[in-house]
């Protein structure tokens, strides 16, 4: 028998899930903000740009996906958060915009700007949009100060149902030290897996040499970054949630405790954890080792995936508030049940949807790509 | 709380509306170039002629550019949902949020996987594969369509849903009755044949242009025997299908249809404006001032498209407003003021059924919920707190509409034309329709941002028909912020067009051939 708690945790699970494979396809972004100190010679900067230039649609559509699927699913949290951290949503929207473009026009004549323009846009989109989606995955631990009120839709003259707490929309989040620890830990994340994609795809010595010196230096500051944050979480209180009354209070250790009571998930953390760090120390160790991509981009997933596992499930409040009981959990902003069961049937597509951007990845990969074919390619951007 | 700006509505409007209007220059091009150039790879691995393939790889080059801009416009439009309608979201996210999603997981992971091979792939992947890899691109961004038509046809005609005053949200209560809605098939159907109308015209003008130069001959021929075949088309089933949409509009949204012809007063047997100019001193619904300055009507055509009844009364916005007239349903319209009091019945209603369920008085609660659903159709009204807040921008949709409908019926005129010197071998020889051809280019693209004018400014105020209107669907932000990202999207925006018009010169003055 299929039940309400069971598809809101199901749902829950795909937006984990979305999120961590958005995570591992930063990847896109990471490059992107490499572009320029990575690469010395033009024909390097091509080659970079049309490695990444393949992929940044995989990117682009995850994070629509991601958004959809959150505003069919819990659209409580679409409307809360989008509606009230406006100026961090859209400064991640502006990233977004000017990387769509970037790639198509930089090597078109006539493109106006300029070649450069339009790779600084990429360097810029990279740069912040990494960056700023790490602070705001760090609120669902951290906290928010929204208020919402369902009751308000009955005042004629002020019907709003949720609101901000303060005139930052969202800004205030770079205050927090632990926020910021996983938006730097997001960043240096993108760039490593940015740095096994290259050494992965690319046939160019001197680039694959050098993506292998630059993984020390981005490797080493994501592991720092990454285990402040997640010592400094599992160490915190969080936002729990009563099970019989929905009355949300502050608990020692919650984040640590969830992870023991869901032992899967700890088990999944562990392993994506070790997945990662294996794919990074086995590019630094082994010069034949170039499969460091596959390691770190599925650990980052499972981890992710897990991160926000233990935000959501077993009581948590995925969105809290500094109001706590306006605090937003699987429970009380999720869809009805019949829109979650009609939207589960349309989830079993997702297989389809994979084999499909399997066989196509593997259709155009069989070969690592060097700067003849990109001289060789009409398409080149 | 504070009362909300006054201006933020507005500006909250403006940068949807921006937003959508520079989404819609793009989507159509894509829609309707992305058919032609899968024609021509068709064409190519039909016959093998390297010809057809040239012309799909010069056509595919447009569309990236065009395309790239297109997904950045996209995205912006999906999440302002969240950011400038966040009450919105909540309302009505329980039915809204599923087509984005579905649009989102069945059709765009469909385009960027197979797009990234249909670029990249020619000589990756077998000619089959190419093809079908093409082919699918163009499928996902009309299956996309589709599903973001379902959400917008929805929101004019909102139906498969029920008020839970326990959520304080509507709620899906029937997916098929969503998808299978008259007004989103239809929706569907003649948005994208507007795409497609488009995507011919440009291949006919930009060949033309060709021809007029004397370049590139053999190419712009074949482009243009299928532009135009494919053009024309097009503009007849568009036609078909925009007499439906204004059917449709008649059935559910009457203030729409009324606007659209600048009809104050309703009447039996109403003729069809054909051409008419407003009078700019018509300032009142209920003023005694004559509508038009200029009017040339077909006698009962109205009553008979918009009724399939050449005798049948049309109401005007007066009659709209104080009612007492007939429905197609036999029962009586009600009058604003009537719906008004309904609405906040309704409104109140819902304030004391949450009074009740925190006092834990059950039967209160009943009560209270009985006379919500009693009340519930007119919940919208409860908001509105003037009738003439329920007249839309009359000039906008009346001249929009009149100026779209020409513009269809004229690129009926232009593709025959085309066609028919074609098929006479004599099209290279006609200066005057080749400059035509090129010229209705921009034409194509005003008559899509019409269309939308008609269908958007024309169901204001309402975000959902008779459910929400605008003031009460909005984000609780304050004005400033939402001018400052008007401007910058404003200004990015334009910016990218001019690089993407530039780009696209560029690439055509350039040819298929170099």
């Amino acid at each position: 028998m299929i039940t309400y708690s069971f598809l809101q945790h199901y749902w829950w699970f795909l937006i984990s899930l979305l999120g961590g494979i958005l995570a591992f396809l930063l990847f896109v972004q990471g490059g992107q903000s490499l572009l320029f100190s990575l690469s010395k010679t033009e024909d390097e900067k091509r080659l970079l740009v049309n490695a990444l230039g393949r992929k940044w649609e995989f990117t682009f559509t995850t994070l629509v996906t991601f958004g959809g699927a959150f505003f069919a699913s819990f659209p409580l949290f679409y409307s809360t958060s989008f509606g009230g951290a406006y100026w961090v949503w859209m400064a991640i929207l502006f990233c977004f915009i000017i990387q769509a473009v970037s790639y198509e026009f930089q090597s078109k004549p006539g493109n106006v700007y300029g070649a450069k323009t339009y790779r600084s846009f990429l360097f810029i989109s990279g740069l912040l949009a990494t960056f700023l989606i790490g602070v705001a995955i760090a609120t669902f631990f951290t906290g928010s100060d929204f208020i919402v009120a369902k009751g308000n839709i009955t005042k004629q003259l002020t019907p709003v149902i949720s609101s901000w707490g303060n005139e930052w929309h969202g800004l205030e989040a770079l205050l927090s030290l632990r926020n910021l620890s996983l938006g730097i830990a997001v960043f240096f994340l993108a760039r490593s897996l940015a740095l096994l994609f290259f050494v992965n795809r690319l046939n160019n010595e001197t680039l694959e040499a050098r993506s292998r010196k630059f993984l020390w230096y981005n490797a080493i500051p994501f592991v720092v970054f990454f285990l402040i944050f997640v010592i400094w979480t599992l160490f915190s209180e969080g936002f729990a949630v009563n099970e019989t009354t929905g009355v949300v209070s502050m608990e020692k250790y919650k984040y640590f405790t969830n992870l023991i009571q869901m032992p899967i998930i700890l088990v999944l953390f562990l392993l994506g954890v070790v997945a990662v760090l294996a794919g990074v120390i086995g590019t630094f160790i082994s010069p034949k080792f170039k499969s460091g991509i596959w390691f770190a981009g599925i650990g980052t997933v499972v981890t992710v995936c897990s991160l926000l596992l233990i935000a959501g499930y077993n009581n948590t409040s995925y969105y809290p508030s500094i109001n706590l009981q306006s605090s937003l959990t699987i429970f009380n902003s999720s869809s009805s049940f019949f829109t979650l069961k009609a939207m589960s049937l349309v989830s079993l597509f997702i297989p389809v949807v994979l084999v499909y951007i399997i066989i196509s990845w593997r259709s155009m990969e069989k070969k690592r790509i060097d700067i003849e074919d990109v001289n060789g390619d009409d398409h080149a951007y | 709380m504070n009362l909300l700006d006054a201006t933020l509505i507005d500006w909250s409007r403006a940068q949807f509306a921006l937003t959508a209007m520079y989404h819609w220059l793009f989507v159509p091009l894509t829609l309707g170039l992305g058919v032609i150039m899968s024609i021509m790879e068709t064409l190519y691995y039909k016959t093998g002629k390297e010809e057809w393939k040239k012309a799909a790889k010069f056509w595919m080059t447009l569309f990236g550019v065009n395309f790239a801009i297109g997904v950045a416009t996209g995205i912006i439009m999906e999440f302002e949902f969240g950011t400038n309608w966040s009450n919105y979201s909540w309302f009505v996210g329980d039915i809204f949020g599923a087509p984005l999603a579905i649009e989102a997981i069945l059709a765009f992971f469909m385009e960027a996987t197979f797009i990234s091979i249909m670029f990249f792939g020619w000589k990756k992947v077998s000619k089959g594969f190419h093809l079908t890899a093409t082919w699918l691109t163009v499928t996902g961004a009309t299956i996309s369509a589709l599903w973001i038509l379902v959400a917008n046809a929805w929101m004019q005609y909102p139906v498969g849903m029920e008020f839970n005053p326990d959520t304080v949200r509507n709620e899906m209560i029937d997916f098929w009755s969503i998808l299978l809605s008259p007004v989103a098939l239809n929706k569907f159907f003649h948005t994208v044949l507007s795409g497609w109308v488009l995507g011919g015209l440009f291949v006919v003008g930009i060949s033309s242009w060709y021809l007029l130069k004397k370049r590139e001959v053999d190419f712009a021929l074949k482009s243009i025997k299928v532009g135009a075949i494919f053009g024309l088309v097009s503009t007849l089933l568009l036609a078909y299908t925009g007499d439906s949409s204004a059917y449709n509009v008649s059935q559910r949204q009457p203030m729409k249809l009324a606007a659209m012809e600048g009809l104050y007063e309703g009447k039996s047997s109403a003729g069809l404006v054909a051409f008419g100019i407003l009078n700019p001193a018509k300032k009142s619904y209920n003023d005694s001032v004559n509508p038009y300055l200029v009017k040339i009507e077909i006698p009962s055509l109205l009553s008979l498209l918009a009724y399939r009844d050449a005798d049948a009364f049309v109401p005007g916005i007066k009659n709209i407003i104080d009612g007492g007239y007939s429905l197609p349903n036999n029962e009586m319209a009600l009058s604003f003021t009537e719906k008004q009091a309904r609405g906040k019945a309704a409104i109140q209603s819902l304030a004391d059924y949450q009074s009740a369920v925190t006092a834990k008085d059950s039967v209160a609660a009943k009560m209270h919920k009985a006379k919500l659903k009693e009340n519930y159709a007119q919940f919208g009204y409860g908001y509105i707190d003037k009738a003439e807040k329920l007249i839309p921008h009359v000039p906008t949709i009346f001249y929009s509409f009149h100026v779209m409908v020409a513009l269809g019926f004229y690129f009926i005129l232009l593709f025959g034309l085309v066609l028919f010197y074609f098929y006479n071998g004599k099209i290279e020889n006609q200066i005057w329709l080749l400059r035509a051809s090129f010229l209705s280019i921009p034409l194509a693209y005003l008559a899509g941002q019409l269309g939308w004018a008609v269908a958007e400014v024309g169901r204001q105020p309402w975000a959902i028909q008779d459910v929400l209107p605008v003031n009460a669907a909005i984000s609780n932000i304050s004005s400033a912020s939402v001018m400052i990202t008007f401007f910058l999207f404003l200004i990015l925006f334009t910016a990218l067009l001019v690089a993407e018009i530039r780009i696209m010169v560029k690439q055509v003055k350039k040819g298929p051939h170099e």
